[in-house]
């Protein structure tokens, strides 16, 4: 190709048609220039457009589609008569858009005035606005009564952007009789979130805090479901997508409480602090567990206020407290069956063995005496007299015969100085006083006078109501130890049938000579139908016979300044305590009362124990089993 | 004045508008190309009758702007273009001392409506860089180069200080164009690449910081997805989950839930892309080379130097456009304020393009009475 039209510019001519060819070529080289990019163009569109489609579709969906958690209804827990103990009951919550409140700040007062909000509210309320977007409803009081209900209904229109909006809600109708052993449902805290997974409680608000609330948890739950929303790029939900997974809500519980027992027993009480249980022990079923004083586990549900609750954490007598199986008590004479058993069955005694009381009892050799609780003495005793009267002197010998470590590892076969493994959390192991038990948290050996007092339930002995329980229904049911539980059924949705709760079959009884185990329970039935019995007459007027004994243990050393001061006043000298069950013959319900406080076991105890038996008779003659 | 002034006007608007001398395949390529550039506006605005109307006001606008100058014979423009040209210039340098806009100095606030004189620059130096080179030697040579060189950087300069980046592409472009269009010989055109490729560190020195940050985003958007880098993700975004067909009209969720920013102006395309995929980016692409290439056709058959420089260099600034907005939405160049020729939204460059397509028509109606 020419390089220039002509070498010398002045003889230069202009050649038009030559400059309109060489535009030509220009302009050719032009275009398929610019078709090359723009193929390049349309590669890259390619590129982005099919190789890359599926990472950009993934990326639009997740840009696009909100997950949103429909939180599952959670399980209902029964009685095991069907009796509803916790319920999802409707109410009415205000909520606040932020964004379409104009001046918020003059709009919480305004509305102050309409509808109670305490300065809890108001702090929740701001906590939730700073962490949501404007456009999100966010609740500001629960529990709307009826009369703000309708005040604010009227006065509508003078809040834009707050409403009344619906939602379920735990209640428990019988909020003070089950407070403890339910327990209670609170709202998400932050040391909750750290443990819940995550996933699963999107969109849940409450979760177990005590009691079987907290222990089936997961049970009662329920699976969690989705909804897909579309959502724009300031996440402002736009329209709800078709595919939705529905929640599922959590199983229904029945208990094996008697809700009637329960009443019967709390009621007991009459106000003294202290426990009971009942269980059945052909199967460890527990009908009945109350702790006294008690509480409304209502108030907990949506945050309860702070001086209530400080009322409640500083009251005296710690109504928080569930004494049934964090409530520390000294066993006393109540231990005294089991030991008999262990001498008669380690070969120690036999049944018809006798010991003299005089009052008195001496390690050979040793100056200190060990009292009786009779003034000279019972006389001589045997097996069920010594269980019948509570003869100390029996017992003392008995447990120095037998030496602290037989007398620890039997006392383990009936389950003290371990939790139980009941189905609730915070349950206290107690102490079985053992020489390891000993060295482990006192760095010394175990000293033969403290075996002598172990043998009647004083000393290093710290039992729970619930343990104590176990350990008479392990002897009722002849040395056959049903783990006690609290969960009989559970059902998915109320049309379905109940499931029974799976349970670990029971171990072969331990006892190898039943003859042993008549001659206990003969002392038991002598100590409540006995003409002799600590708690004799407890039994009048009882279809059927019942097997108990009494405990009466010393709260303080009678060198404490406490004891001293509280002298006069004898009801309050003692913590004390009683087990029966009854039919003696056949057991089906045992009993165990423990008081914080109190004059003698058969004086304060047995009576509650006798109202428990006649609740539960006339819970068997009504036809509940 | 003269009495037969209004009457002479009259008659030639009459004829103008009854005889419009008019490419019709370049016609219709325009057409539909607008055509398609409402709908999509219409699906990215989320069905804004009002911006639609809007958009349309100025097509009618910049196409009776077209009829019109489609009337003026090519010599004319020529005879004006000095004039022209230093009047748009005195304009950017208006603008530079008294304009208004948004962080950056674009408008000419001319009491009625307000003027962007950088957009009448895109007409006036193609036509001022052909005007000089008709007079001229060619195939042009260094110092008539130098000329050129000065006719481009002084517009360009004071376009890119405003700051105007993507207007100062177009217009560097539509002068080098004609240069290149004139026959400027490969060897001095290869010197020409390798010394502009020598001083790209320069530029770097003269950018504005956001112009900086523009450009390392470019290079890798995910290291602020949420800041600088979200235009280009979330156009990708768009554009890759189109597929081949895409996801049909209005149903592209990038645009609609306003993920894509400016989805009506500079990332239209990824609009497109999403709702028409990459079949509809094909046709689309086909007929923006279409027009370019009937451009181009109407230059090759101009009457001479001045209208085919000038029209070869306006059809191929026009693919410029296309290149650099398109390169934009994909990621393969950087972020750079180009619409979308006749589909983003946005008025003076839809006016001052049609305009561009009326000198087109005009030199085709005056082109060469025998073709070769």
């Amino acid at each position: 190709m020419r390089r220039e039209y002509t070498s010398d510019p002045r003889l230069r001519l202009r050649n038009v048609r030559d400059e309109a060819a060489h535009f030509r070529v220009r302009a050719i080289v032009g275009f398929v220039l610019i078709a090359a990019c723009l193929a390049a163009l349309g590669v890259r569109f390619a590129f982005l457009q099919i190789s890359r489609h599926a990472e950009f579709t993934a990326r639009s969906d997740q840009n696009r589609i909100s997950v949103r958690s429909i939180a599952p209804t959670r399980g209902l827990i029964y009685d095991r008569n069907g009796v509803l103990l916790a319920d999802n009951v409707a109410a009415f919550r205000l909520e606040v858009v932020p964004e379409q409140a104009k001046d918020l700040p003059h709009l919480l007062d305004e509305l102050g005035s309409v509808v109670a909000l305490s300065d809890d509210d108001l702090d929740r309320f701001n906590a939730l606005r700073r962490a949501k977007h404007a456009f999100e409803s966010i609740p500001l009081r629960f529990k709307l009564s009826e009369d703000e209900i309708a005040r604010f209904s009227t006065e509508r229109w003078r809040f834009p952007g707050v409403d009344i909006v619906p939602y379920l809600t735990r209640a428990y109708p019988r909020g003070e009789d089950f407070a403890h052993l339910i327990g209670y449902v609170g709202r998400i805290d932050v040391a909750d979130a750290e443990k819940l997974d995550a996933r699963s409680y999107a969109g849940t608000t409450h979760v177990g805090k005590t009691g079987i609330e907290r222990y089936y948890e997961d049970e009662l739950h329920g699976e969690v479901g989705y909804e897909k929303v579309e959502v724009n790029v300031d996440k402002r939900p736009l329209r709800v997508l078709p595919d939705r997974v529905a929640p599922k809500p959590g199983k229904n519980i029945y208990l094996t409480i008697d809700a009637r027992l329960q009443r019967a027993a709390a009621d007991a009480f009459e106000g003294r602090a202290g426990a009971a249980v009942a269980i059945d022990p052909r199967n460890g079923e527990v009908l009945a567990m109350v702790s006294v004083p008690s509480f409304d586990p209502n108030l907990f549900v949506n945050g309860i206020g702070k001086i209530d609750y400080a009322t409640l954490l500083n009251a005296p007598d710690k109504p928080l407290l569930d004494r049934t199986i964090a409530g520390n008590f000294t066993p006393g004479s109540t231990v005294k069956p089991y030991l008999a058993l262990g001498g008669v069955e380690l070969g120690l005694r036999r049944p018809e063995d006798t010991v003299l009381s005089v009052g008195e009892f001496h390690i050979p050799g040793q100056e200190r005496g060990y009292r009786d609780d009779k003034k000279g003495g019972h006389g001589r005793v045997d097996l069920v007299q010594a269980i019948a009267q509570s003869v100390n002197t029996y017992f003392y010998s008995l447990a120095y015969d037998m030496g602290i470590d037989r007398f620890s590892g039997w006392m383990g076969h009936f389950g003290f100085g371990k939790p139980t493994g009941i189905d609730l959390n915070g349950e206290s192991a107690g102490v079985l006083p053992s020489q390891a038990w000993k060295r482990a948290h006192m760095r010394q050996p175990f000293y033969p006078g403290e075996t002598v007092i172990a043998g009647i339930g004083q000393g290093y002995w710290v039992i729970t109501p619930i343990q104590l329980a176990q350990a008479l229904s392990t002897l009722a049911a002849k040395g056959v130890r049903h783990a006690p539980h609290l969960v009989h059924s559970t059902q998915d949705g109320l049309n379905a049938a109940p499931e029974p709760f799976p349970d670990n079959p029971p171990e072969p009884t331990f006892i190898h000579n039943m003859a042993n185990w008549s001659a206990v329970l003969q002392g038991m039935i002598a100590a409540i139908n006995g003409p002799t019995g600590t708690a004799r007459g407890l039994g009048e007027n009882f279809p059927y016979t019942i097997a108990g004994k009494t405990g009466t243990a010393e709260r303080f050393s009678r060198n404490d300044e406490e004891w001293q001061n509280i002298m006069s006043v004898a009801v309050e000298r003692h913590e004390v305590l009683f087990e029966a069950f009854t039919p003696a013959e056949d057991p089906r319900i045992a009993v165990v009362v423990a008081l914080q406080a109190g004059h003698t076991g058969a004086h304060d105890a047995a009576p509650i124990a006798r109202k428990i038996f006649d609740a539960w008779l006339k819970d068997i003659d009504g036809g509940h089993g | 004045m003269n009495a037969q002034a209004l009457p002479r006007l009259q008659a030639w608007l009459v004829r103008a508008l009854r005889e419009p001398r008019l490419d019709l395949p370049l016609l219709g390529a325009l057409l539909l190309l607008a055509t398609c550039g409402l709908m999509t506006l219409y699906s990215a605005s989320d069905l804004d009758r009002h911006l639609v109307l809007n958009q349309t006001m100025r097509f009618l606008l910049g196409g009776a702007l077209m009829l019109l100058i489609s009337r003026v014979p090519p010599t004319m423009l020529r005879n004006w273009t000095p004039w022209l040209y230093g009047a748009s210039v005195l304009l950017l340098i208006a603008v530079a001392v008294l304009g208004q806009g948004r962080g950056a100095n674009r408008w000419l606030n001319l009491g009625i409506m307000r003027f962007q004189p950088s957009e009448l620059v895109k007409l006036t130096l193609p036509m001022m860089v052909a005007w000089y080179l008709h007079a001229r030697e060619l195939p042009p040579r260094w110092l008539t180069l130098i000329a050129v060189a000065v006719l481009i950087a002084v517009p360009a300069l004071l376009i890119a200080k405003q700051p105007d980046l993507g207007t100062a592409v177009l217009v560097i472009a539509s002068g080098v164009f004609a240069i290149f269009l004139a026959g400027l010989a490969w060897w001095r055109i290869g010197i020409l690449l390798v010394t502009a490729a020598g001083a790209a560190p320069l530029l770097w020195h003269f950018m504005h910081e956001y112009q900086r940050n523009r450009l390392r985003m470019f290079l890798d958007p995910e290291s602020d997805p949420l800041g600088n880098g979200w235009h280009i993700i979330q156009s990708e975004i768009a554009v890759g989950s189109g597929g081949w067909l895409g996801k049909g009209w209005h149903h592209g969720t990038q645009s609609r839930l306003e993920f894509l920013p400016e989805h009506t102006t500079d990332f239209v395309f990824a609009v497109f892309s999403e709702e028409w995929g990459l079949l509809g980016v094909i046709a689309l692409l086909a007929l923006y080379l279409f027009i370019v290439g009937r451009g181009l056709m109407i230059a090759a058959n101009a009457r001479d130097t001045y209208s085919r420089l000038l029209a070869g260099s306006i059809s191929m600034a026009f693919f410029v456009y296309v290149m650099v907005n398109g390169g934009m939405i994909t990621g393969l160049l950087p972020v750079v304020g180009v619409p979308l020729p006749l589909i983003s939204y946005g008025g003076t460059s839809a006016v001052s393009l049609l305009a561009g397509f009326g000198v087109l028509m005009s030199i085709h109606a005056h082109r060469k009475l025998m073709a070769r």
